[in-house]
C-alpha cells in the first residue's frame, strides 16, 4: 500500500450519512408526488397556453402606450410609487425596530422579545396584511403603501441587525476618550458606519417590494395587479400579454438599476 | 454633469497646492426623494387622516384573531400538508431542473455565446414574473388545484436556483477543468468531477433556502385558486370569520419557523 492509497483510505467515509439523506430525500419526494391531481386537467389549456403566447407576442399596443388611468404606463407608476413610499414608511419603521432588536444596543430580553415579534411579523403573507388594511382605507393604493410598509420592516429591520451588531465599537471608545457628546458620537460615529449599509439594504428592499406590489392588486389593493387578473378573467390576452411585458420590463429595468447603484454603495 | 453645474469649492494648502473638494450630492438626492414622496403620495391617495381615524380598524382584526378558534384545527391539517407537498416537490423539482440549465448558461463551461445568453435571458425573464402571477397563469392552463401551484413553485425555483447556481460555477477555479480536458474528458465529464464538487455545497444550501421561502409562498397560492392553505385564508378572510384565520395564520408560523429551524440546521452543516 503506497501513500496515496493510504491517504485515500484515511479520508472520512460519508457515504452511509449521504444514503440516509438521500434515501429521505426520496421518500419526501413520493410522498410529496401524491399530492398532484390531475383530474381538473382539461383539454382545453393547450388552446390557452397558445392564446396567452400570441397574447404575449401581439401585445395591445394602444393599452402599452396611452398615458391615461387605463393604461400600462399609468398603472406601473402607480405600482412604483407604491413600492417607493411603502419602502420609505417600512424603513422608518424598522430603524427603531433594528436598534432594540440589537443584542449590543439593548439587554437580551428586550432584544429577543423584539425579534420575536418580527418573525410574526414576517411569516404573515403580504396578501393578509392587504386584505386586513383594505377594512382600513378601502380599496385602492392606499391600503397597497401601508402593506408594504408592514411587510417591509421584517426584513429591513433583520438584515439592519445584522449590520448593528457588526459595528466597530473602538470608534466609539476612541471618540469618548477624546471627548465628544453623544450627539457627536452618534453623528460622526455610528451614521458613517450604518449609512451605506442602510442605504443598499433599502435599495434592495424596494426592487422586492416592486414585486409584491405588481401582485397586491390581486385583493384590490392598488397597482397592476387587479387590471392583470381582470383582463385574464376576461380571457382578453393581448391586454394580458401588453401588461405582463409593462411589467417584466419595469422589473428587470428596477433590477439593474439597484444592482448597480448597490455595486457603487459597497465599492465607495 | 453635477460637477459642472456645482463646480467644486477650491481650497488652497498651505504649500501653495490646489485641491478641489466636490460638492455633496447629499442635498441633490434628498431632493430627489423628497420630490418623488410627494408625487407617490399623490398617485396613492396617502392621507394621514383617514390612517388616523380609521387605524384602529386594523387592530380590531388583530383582537378578533386572539384567542384562535382551535375547532379549525381538523380542517387546517390537510391543506396546510398540502402546501407543504406542493412546496417541497416544486422546490426539488425545481432544484434537479436547474442543474442542466444553470450548466447551459455558465459563459466558462458553454462557449457558444448564443446558448450562453439565450439561457441567461430565459432566467431572468423566469425570474421577473412574480410567483402569484406564474401560479395565475398555471391555474388557466392546468386548471384549479394543487397542480398549478407546483407548476408555479418549480418555474420560481429553476430560476432562482438556476441564477445563484450558474454564478457560482462561473466563479470557479478553472484549472482542474482545463486539466481533466487536457486529459481526454469531455466537458460533461469535466464538469462532473472538476465543478459539480466544488459547487455542491452551495447549491443544496440554496435549494434548502429556495424551499423555506416557497412554504410561504406556498401558503398564499391559494389565493388565486392554486391549491393548499391560501383557499382557506382566503374563505376566511371574506366571511370575515377572523378567529378562524387566526388559528391558520399560528399554524402557519409555526410551520414556517419549524421549517426554518431545521433548514438552518443542514445549511449550517453544509458550509
Amino acid at each position: 500500500m503506497n501513500a496515496i492509497e493510504k491517504q485515500l483510505y484515511a479520508s472520512p467515509n460519508h457515504r452511509r450519512y449521504i444514503i440516509f439523506i438521500t434515501s429521505i430525500v426520496l421518500l419526501l419526494l413520493i410522498w410529496s408526488v401524491t399530492t398532484i391531481d390531475l383530474q381538473n386537467l382539461e383539454s382545453s389549456g393547450v388552446k390557452i397556453a397558445s392564446s396567452i403566447l400570441s397574447g404575449i407576442i401581439s401585445p395591445d399596443l394602444q393599452l402599452l402606450f396611452t398615458f391615461t388611468t387605463e393604461g400600462v404606463p399609468y398603472l406601473l407608476v402607480e405600482t412604483i410609487s407604491i413600492a417607493f413610499l411603502g419602502t420609505v414608511i417600512g424603513a422608518f419603521l424598522a430603524v427603531p425596530l433594528a436598534f432594540l432588536s440589537a443584542s449590543n444596543v439593548v439587554p437580551s430580553p428586550v432584544a429577543w422579545i423584539t425579534r420575536f415579534f418580527l418573525i410574526i411579523i414576517r411569516t404573515i403573507p403580504a396578501l393578509v396584511y392587504g386584505l386586513m388594511f383594505i377594512r382600513v382605507t378601502g380599496p385602492g393604493p392606499f391600503a397597497g403603501v401601508l402593506t408594504i410598509a408592514l411587510v417591509s420592516i421584517g426584513m429591513l429591520a433583520k438584515l439592519m441587525v445584522d449590520a448593528i451588531e457588526d459595528l466597530d465599537t473602538g470608534i466609539l471608545e476612541t471618540m469618548t476618550s477624546i471627548g465628544s457628546t453623544t450627539f457627536e458620537k452618534i453623528r460622526f460615529g455610528i451614521i458613517p458606519q450604518l449609512l451605506a449599509m442602510f442605504q443598499s439594504i433599502l435599495i434592495y428592499r424596494f426592487d422586492m417590494n416592486l414585486r409584491e406590489a405588481s401582485v397586491l392588486g390581486l385583493v384590490g389593493a392598488g397597482g397592476i395587479g387587479a387590471p392583470l387578473i381582470f383582463a385574464m378573467s376576461a380571457y382578453r390576452w393581448n391586454e394580458v400579454g401588453s401588461i405582463l411585458i409593462g411589467l417584466v420590463v419595469l422589473i428587470l429595468l428596477v433590477e439593474l438599476g439597484s444592482n448597480h447603484f448597490r455595486k457603487k454603495l459597497v465599492r465607495g | 454633469m453635477y460637477d459642472k453645474i456645482f463646480p467644486p469649492k477650491k481650497l488652497v494648502l498651505p504649500n501653495g497646492k490646489l485641491v478641489f473638494e466636490k460638492r455633496s450630492r447629499t442635498p441633490f438626492i434628498f431632493a430627489l426623494i423628497l420630490i418623488a414622496i410627494y408625487l407617490s403620495i399623490k398617485f396613492t391617495g396617502f392621507g394621514f387622516g383617514v390612517l388616523i381615524t380609521r387605524w384602529k380598524e386594523f387592530f380590531y382584526i388583530i383582537q378578533e384573531m386572539i384567542p384562535p378558534d382551535w375547532s379549525h384545527m381538523s380542517t387546517i391539517w390537510q391543506p396546510l400538508i398540502d402546501t407543504i407537498k406542493m412546496s417541497l416537490l416544486g422546490s426539488i423539482l425545481g432544484s434537479l431542473g436547474a442543474i442542466p440549465v444553470a450548466f447551459l448558461a455558465s459563459s466558462n463551461v458553454i462557449k457558444n455565446r448564443l446558448i450562453v445568453f439565450a439561457t441567461k435571458f430565459f432566467l431572468s425573464i423566469l425570474r421577473t414574473v412574480p410567483t402569484l402571477v406564474t401560479a395565475l397563469i398555471a391555474t388557466f392552463i392546468f386548471g384549479l388545484g394543487t397542480f398549478a401551484g407546483t407548476v408555479a413553485i418549480f418555474l420560481f425555483t429553476l430560476s432562482y436556483v438556476g441564477k445563484l447556481l450558474y454564478e457560482q460555477i462561473e466563479n470557479v477555479e478553472m484549472g482542474s477543468f482545463e486539466a481533466m480536458e487536457s486529459l481526454g474528458m469531455n466537458r460533461l465529464y469535466a464538469f462532473r468531477y472538476a465543478i459539480f464538487p466544488e459547487v455542491l455545497p452551495n447549491y443544496l444550501s440554496t435549494s434548502l433556502f429556495c424551499f423555506e421561502g416557497n412554504v410561504r409562498y406556498a401558503a398564499i397560492l391559494g389565493y388565486v385558486g392554486a391549491g393548499g392553505i391560501g383557499l382557506l385564508l382566503n374563505e376566511g378572510l371574506g366571511w370575515r370569520d377572523y378567529a378562524g384565520v387566526g388559528m391558520i395564520l399560528l399554524i402557519l408560523i409555526l410551520t414556517v419557523f419549524i421549517i426554518e429551524r431545521v433548514s438552518e440546521y443542514f445549511r449550517k452543516r453544509l458550509i
